[in-house]
Order: structure tokens, then C-alpha cells, then sequence
């Protein structure tokens, strides 16, 4: 019998192709990635779009311009707001409108409600890829008390539909103004619960700190803005660098960190809801009377040219470009979508990481897939 | 000794960051009132939503079955996706004049994305949003509705 010794530097495990998704309930909706792999460690991920493509830069070229916006709503449902806001922004610029003062400033606040909304499902989310199921409670639960706000002043929860050109939809509630209060007390108790069920865990951190780097220059070079930028470094806030609607008057930091790892992205979210709650306490008391919509023609027409307007949502800039040929339809309307290209960047993180860590590393860039595919 | 050290104090380190997680959780365990979690279906008949809820879109009628709508059909033009169809017809009016008035005011729910734009052009107010939110049926044709009650009239202070 002869024995046989193993040279284990020779071994090699064939590279294998697995698919992740488009069911997988940690690619946050219909994403597919098709992983190649070694063992357990990832060599390449291909992202395969397209599966809830729904042609929305399409439609919206048989569209009205007041009609655009609520189809905004279904891009990135979860800054519902900020896309609307958007396409209201780009109009106005268009047609040089000056909104009143009482617009802006009611945009701005429901941003940043819109913001934490958003920031508070990405916590929950996150802490459930990484096996915490505790989280989606606790979060699901401040989240509701933002969302009867909206349900009471716009009417909906999710699809909101609330800033159109020329003003917002409605006044606000009446009982506006304390609900927001209310609930700025309320959570900003509630924030260092946050860090004390999820922030601080040893096995949360163990998974998350030094995992699925970004520099700084990687950051520029693909693109990656919101909190997911900022983590490493990249000052891209459109907020406090091409302020609009009321955000020159409110003073906030712009949360940079430079370690560019998941917990940073992680960490950037976290202290950006408390940014969020500054900004809407600088703002709630002054609310300046007014009216809340613009007189608008009937049909508005844009002036023949090219408007690009940027706003900052919950997961980086979205930009909306729209081609005008003077009729009462845009020609053509393409949305620069933050979660596109900050999923570009995924294939660069996570070489070298085990299939785990590329769930915390997806989870920390905040996909939302519509708003991906459009 | 020091890796030892290192070791041990890394574990006690960790445990009591999981003990400091489960406080918030035991915090809330012992305490049901703090659970803000509505017992849906079963508080059905006392759910109110909020007045401005966009559930569904219905045309107001008074007791003697009288509704504001004029058939002008400005909220079909204003709809983003085609969900409302407004079908008119002639009649006679006592003085002799010919006067068109609305026949039918389709409503295609399952089409509606409740964006509001059709009530916010409604010159006269003829159309509200509803606060009705359960519209699952079986059948896909229940979801298409006639919003003028059969044999309803325009209501006189309407001004067209």
C-alpha cells in the first residue's frame, strides 16, 4: 500500500458559476447576480438587470409634465418625495417659477421625514441580511409614525405623489406641524436604541468592519454618491454643495468618514438620521405662510432645450434630464438613478470576499431595484 | 499570557454587547403597552383613516340622488393611464334645448394609481377620493365601476 501525500498549494477548487437571485430575499427584490466563485470566496459578480424594467423614461414621453411625477413615485419607492421633487424642480427651473417660500420649505421638510423613513427600512433590512431579525421591528416601528404623517398630509404612505410642478399637492394638516414634533422627540430617544441593539453587536461588527472596501478615488471613479460615497470620503452631498429648495437656510454637517469599509456605509446612514432630525427641527417652527402651489398655466409647455436638475435622495444623487421641444410632452427624459451606479461599484468591493460578506456589502450600498431598472 | 488575556476579555467584550442588545429587547418584552402593532382585521370597525387617504375615487350623491358632475371629461384628460372613461348623451331639457349630460362615469380601479390628479382638476368637485381600501375581489370585471348612480341627475347649482 503506498501512501500518497497531498500538495495542497497544487489543489485547486474549479471555478463554479452560481446564481443569486433573481428570488433571493437578500438581493432586495428581483436582482440577479451571477457569482463566479471559488469554494466559498468571490472571484466576480455580474449584476443582470432588467428583471422589473418597467419603461418608465418611456411613458413618461406620452406623458404631461404634471402627469410625470407620480410615476417618479414607483422608481425608488422608498424616496417617493425626492423624485417628485425632482421632476418639480426640473419644470420649475425650465420655466423659471420662484415657488413661495412656505413650498420649499414644506419640501424640505418632507425630504428629510422621507430621508429617515428610508434610512429606518435600510436599518431594519440591513440588520436582517446579517441574521438580526430583531431589527425589522424595531425599525418598521418608528418607521409607521412617519408614514401616518404623510398619510395625514398627502394622503398616501408610500406613493406619494405630493410635490408637483409649481407647489405641492396640498396644505399641510393642520396637525402637521405638532406630529412632526412629536415624533423628532420621540425618535430622537429612540435613536441610541439603534446602536445598542444593532451598532455596538460583536457579531454585527465582527461581519462589517474591514469588509468590501471602497477608496475614495474608486468611489469618484464609479460613481458611488449618497451615504455610500461619503463613507469613503467622497463629499458628494448635492444638499450642501447645490443646495435647493430650503436647504441653503438650514445649517447640517455633511457626514464624511474615510474608512470606506461596510461598517463605515453603515455607521454614515446612522448618523445621518440625526442630521435628519436636526435639519426638520431648524425648520418646523418656521414654516412661512403662503400659498402652496403656483398658478400654473393649464397645459404647461417647456421652452425648447435641455434641463437637468439633481436632487440628493436617500441613496445618493438622482438627476433628471429632460429633452423639451416645446410641446406640451417632453421628447425625451432620462433619470440618472443613484442605485445604478452604485451598483456598478459591487463587482470592484467584493473580489476576494466570501459569499456572506457580499450580502453586508450589497446591503450597505441600499439597493432598491425599480429604482435600478426604471 | 497575553494572547490568553486578549482572548477572555474579548469574549466578556462581546457578551456584554449582546447583553446590552437584548436589554432593549427585554425593556420592551416586559412592557406590552409600549407595542404599537394594530390588531388588523379585528379592530375593522373601529379603523378610521386619515381624511385625506386616497383608498378609491367616488362620486358623492345627495339623498335625492342628485351628484355635481357635468360630464365635462377633464378628468379623463388629466388621468396619467386612461383609468377613467366618461360617456355622454343628449337629452331635451323642458325648455326645448338639447343639453349634453353624463351617461357613465367608468372608473377602472385596477388601473388607477390614485395620484390624485383627476380631483385635483375637477372644476366642480364631483369626484372625491374615498377611504375604502379593501378592494381585493375575485373576479378581475368588479374592479371596472360605474361612478354615477343609475338614474342620478346633475344637481341644479351646478354651474357648467
Amino acid at each position: 500500500m503506498t501512501t500518497t501525500t497531498l500538495d495542497f498549494d497544487t489543489i485547486k477548487t474549479q471555478e463554479y458559476l452560481v446564481n443569486m437571485g433573481p428570488q433571493h430575499p437578500s438581493t432586495h427584490g428581483v436582482l440577479r447576480l451571477v457569482l463566479k466563485l471559488e469554494g466559498e470566496i468571490v472571484h466576480n459578480v455580474d449584476p443582470v438587470v432588467g428583471y422589473i424594467h418597467s419603461g418608465i423614461e418611456k411613458m413618461c414621453e406620452s406623458l404631461t409634465y404634471p402627469q410625470i411625477p407620480h410615476l417618479t413615485d414607483r422608481m425608488d419607492y422608498l424616496s417617493a418625495h425626492m423624485n417628485n421633487e425632482a421632476v418639480a424642480l426640473c419644470v420649475e427651473n425650465a420655466l423659471q417659477i420662484e415657488v413661495p417660500d412656505r413650498v420649499k420649505v414644506i419640501r424640505t421638510i418632507m425630504d428629510e421625514l422621507q430621508r429617515l423613513a428610508s434610512h429606518q427600512l435600510w436599518w431594519c433590512v440591513m440588520g436582517m441580511d446579517m441574521g438580526a431579525l430583531t431589527t425589522f421591528f424595531y425599525g418598521l416601528r418608528d418607521r409607521e409614525l412617519i408614514l401616518d404623517i404623510f398619510e395625514e398630509t398627502c394622503g398616501a404612505r408610500l406613493t406619494l405623489n405630493y410635490s408637483t410642478p409649481g407647489g405641492v399637492m396640498f396644505d399641510i394638516h393642520p396637525n402637521f406641524q405638532k406630529r412632526v414634533k412629536d415624533f423628532v422627540k420621540y425618535f430622537r430617544a429612540k435613536l441610541p436604541e439603534y446602536n445598542q441593539l444593532l451598532s455596538g453587536n460583536v457579531i454585527f461588527r465582527e461581519r462589517t468592519i474591514g469588509i468590501g472596501y471602497l477608496s475614495k478615488e474608486d468611489a469618484i471613479a464609479w460613481g458611488v454618491t449618497g451615504p455610500s460615497g461619503r463613507a469613503s470620503g467622497f463629499a458628494c452631498d448635492v444638499r450642501k454643495h447645490h443646495p435647493y429648495s430650503a436647504y441653503d437656510r438650514v445649517s447640517f454637517n455633511e457626514i464624511l468618514r474615510t474608512e470606506g469599509d461596510t461598517y463605515a456605509r453603515y455607521q454614515a446612514r446612522v448618523d445621518e438620521m440625526a442630521e435628519s432630525l436636526d435639519i426638520i427641527e431648524q425648520l418646523i417652527d418656521n414654516i412661512p405662510q403662503g400659498d402652496h402651489q403656483v398658478k400654473m398655466k393649464g397645459v404647461i409647455k417647456l421652452p425648447e432645450g435641455e434641463y437637468y436638475q439633481r436632487v440628493e435622495t436617500a441613496r445618493g444623487e438622482l438627476g433628471v434630464f429632460i429633452v423639451s421641444d416645446g410641446k406640451k410632452n417632453p421628447y425625451r427624459v432620462k433619470f440618472r438613478s443613484p442605485g445604478f451606479s452604485n451598483l456598478a461599484a459591487l463587482n470592484h468591493m467584493s473580489k476576494g470576499a466570501k459569499i456572506a460578506d457580499l450580502v453586508a456589502i450589497m446591503s450597505t450600498l441600499d439597493l432598491v431595484i425599480p429604482d435600478i431598472d426604471r | 499570557m497575553k494572547a490568553i488575556f486578549h482572548y477572555v476579555n474579548d469574549i466578556i467584550k462581546g457578551l456584554s454587547t449582546l447583553v446590552s442588545g437584548m436589554a432593549v429587547t427585554g425593556h420592551y418584552f416586559f412592557r406590552p403597552k409600549l407595542i404599537t402593532t394594530q390588531q388588523y382585521p379585528e379592530n375593522r370597525s373601529t379603523l378610521k383613516m386619515k381624511e385625506r387617504f386616497r383608498g378609491e375615487v367616488i362620486m358623492p350623491h345627495d339623498t335625492n340622488n342628485h351628484h355635481r358632475c357635468t360630464g365635462c371629461g377633464i378628468c379623463e384628460m388629466n388621468c396619467p393611464n386612461g383609468s377613467i372613461e366618461i360617456i355622454t348623451k343628449m337629452i331635451e331639457t323642458p325648455e326645448g334645448k338639447k343639453k349634453k349630460v353624463i351617461d357613465k362615469h367608468i372608473y377602472h380601479l385596477g388601473m388607477c394609481t390614485l395620484c390624485n390628479l383627476c380631483i385635483k382638476a375637477c372644476p366642480t368637485g364631483a369626484i372625491v377620493m374615498g377611504q375604502n381600501f379593501e378592494h381585493a375581489v375575485w373576479d378581475r370585471s368588479k374592479l371596472t365601476k360605474v361612478l354615477n348612480q343609475p338614474g342620478s341627475e346633475i344637481m341644479t347649482e351646478v354651474k357648467e
